[in-house]
């Protein structure tokens, strides 16, 4: 049996006295890819930042792992905020050595000679690979992604996942991610935790996400297709 | 207009001591433009003001008198924040437009230049000493906390799972800040330091592709308008404090013409 690597027990999280996130208790296993779940407004953000003790909480988190890489949706990143800042400045603030910058570029499938470039110049797509690349800089055991496709185009989302399936699986990897498609959890997750502020359901995709519970989290009307690629 | 013409050891006193002012202006510009606090040099700056009408009255440095002023308005906004749910931008301008009330009713009529828009012209050997080692000091610290500082201006939630001190590192470089604008009073006077600030960093971002170049072009340019806009204010026997934003202005005008 796995070991978990981080444990919750009945998070609650109110802020300017309304509810965002009411006894929420989940673990979350080594070399899963956890996948957060809910419609917009569901708390799935705050639920990120309590378990990295960014926002004020009651209950208990207690991670096993220390090495814990974080990449903010990117409303929360302020990119007109930058400087002029080259891509391997930006790696370089993470105190990694010219030689790694260039590895964890390729890793990511960002071109060497990008590393020049403005990091404000970098298409969305780019950017993203760039803080994913940030994220690997110091060999973590625990990535923890909020929307990492927000912004991108439908092929350049399906990039990304399937990169960081890759990292998930070469590097043995935890990851904890947040999304609101549904899709992304039956490609890629391993367990999913399904909130509306509450918790709704929480176990294997296959098991948890019946249409039952899918009307729970998006409401009436909602079901599941399956479909089968031919080619 | 008259022209002066005459080198003289004080003069060589007051381009070197502003270069060091300037300079370091300049730099930690480059970084308060990042964080969109350019104006605050600005408001900072005024509420300098009664320490500076403080020291001329009391006949000590200008420069201690702008510092102490600064620490009471920066306790002040921070205690009104806490107090009220005011935004900090409104509580910034409560507390500078009161420092400029208090600051005008005490003034003498002949200081009300000086403490507007500065004067370096009388700066003593020893007082230029202290103010370029506090310039270089202020360098390294800024130095030192500049990329923990780029990452909180990219995301705070970033630097906080970066285990850096958020609250400590805003701390320091408040107070560098309050130390640039300080010095920056003697030069440009309560009115002008957020030019001193800004219009450096400005015109280096403009020249700029990349951090290394972006922060020593804006701390080159912040020691060149200074160094030349005392000198120019020597030879044309104009106020010192506008020629160097003059000169400032100058220098990003002509950095419009070049690209990154």
């Amino acid at each position: 049996m796995k070991k978990n690597i981080l444990k919750v027990n009945n998070l609650s999280v109110t802020l300017e006295n309304n509810i965002i996130l009411q006894n929420i208790s989940f673990s979350v296993a080594e070399n899963e890819v956890f996948i957060v779940l809910g419609p917009n407004g569901a708390g799935k953000t705050t639920l990120l930042r309590a378990i990295l003790g960014l926002v004020p909480h009651t209950g208990t988190i207690t991670w096993a792992k220390n090495n814990i890489s974080y990449l903010p949706p990117q409303e929360l990143i302020h990119k007109q905020y930058l400087p002029p800042l080259t891509v391997q400045e930006f790696l370089a603030l993470k105190k990694i050595s010219v030689k790694k910058i260039y590895h964890i570029m390729e890793t990511v499938g960002l071109q060497k000679d990008l590393a020049d470039h403005q990091v404000d110049k970098l298409s969305t797509g780019q950017f993203q690979r760039m803080l994913i690349a940030w994220a690997l800089g110091k060999e973590p055991s625990v990535l923890v992604l909020d929307e990492p496709t927000t912004g991108i185009d439908i092929g350049g989302e399906e990039t990304i996942y399937s990169l960081l399936h890759s990292l998930w699986k070469e590097r043995n990897l935890t990851i904890i991610l947040v999304t609101h498609h549904v899709h992304v959890v039956w490609e890629h997750a391993t367990n999913v935790l399904c909130i509306n502020k509450k918790l709704l359901c929480c176990g294997k995709p296959e098991v948890v996400l019946s249409t039952e519970n899918l009307e729970k989290i998006y409401g009436a009307g909602v079901k599941m297709y399956e479909h089968r690629h031919i080619l | 207009m008259s022209i002066d013409i005459s080198f003289n050891i004080q003069l060589a006193i007051a381009i070197v001591t502003s270069a060091f002012v300037g300079g370091i202006s300049g730099y930690i510009g480059s970084l308060m433009l990042t964080k969109r606090m350019s104006l605050m040099g600005g408001a900072l700056g005024h509420m300098t003001l009664p320490g500076i009408a403080l020291g001329l009255a009391y006949g000590f440095d200008v420069s201690l008198g702008a510092l102490l002023f600064l620490i009471v308005g920066i306790a002040a906004i921070w205690y009104i924040e806490i107090k009220t749910e005011l935004p900090t931008e409104s509580i910034v301008a409560i507390v500078f437009a009161t420092s400029v009330a208090v600051a005008l009713l005490f003034l003498k009529h002949e200081e009300i230049d000086i403490a507007l828009i500065g004067d370096i012209s009388k700066i003593t050997f020893t007082i230029a000493v202290v103010t370029s080692v506090i310039a270089v000091a202020i360098f390294f610290v800024v130095r030192t906390i500049l990329p923990k500082m780029i990452i909180m201006s990219i995301s705070e939630d970033l630097a906080f799972t970066e285990k850096i001190n958020v609250q400590l590192y805003k701390f320091i470089y408040l107070a560098c800040i309050a130390g640039v604008v300080a010095l920056g009073v003697r030069i440009v006077g309560g009115l002008m330091t957020a030019a001193l600030v800004a219009i450096p960093a400005c015109a280096s971002k403009n020249m700029s592709g990349s951090l290394s170049r972006y922060t020593l072009v804006s701390l080159l340019i912040g020691a060149m308008s200074c160094a030349i806009g005392v000198l120019a204010a020597h030879v044309t026997i104009l106020p010192v404090g506008p020629m160097i934003i003059i000169c400032s202005a100058i220098l990003f005008l002509i950095s419009l013409f070049f690209n990154p």
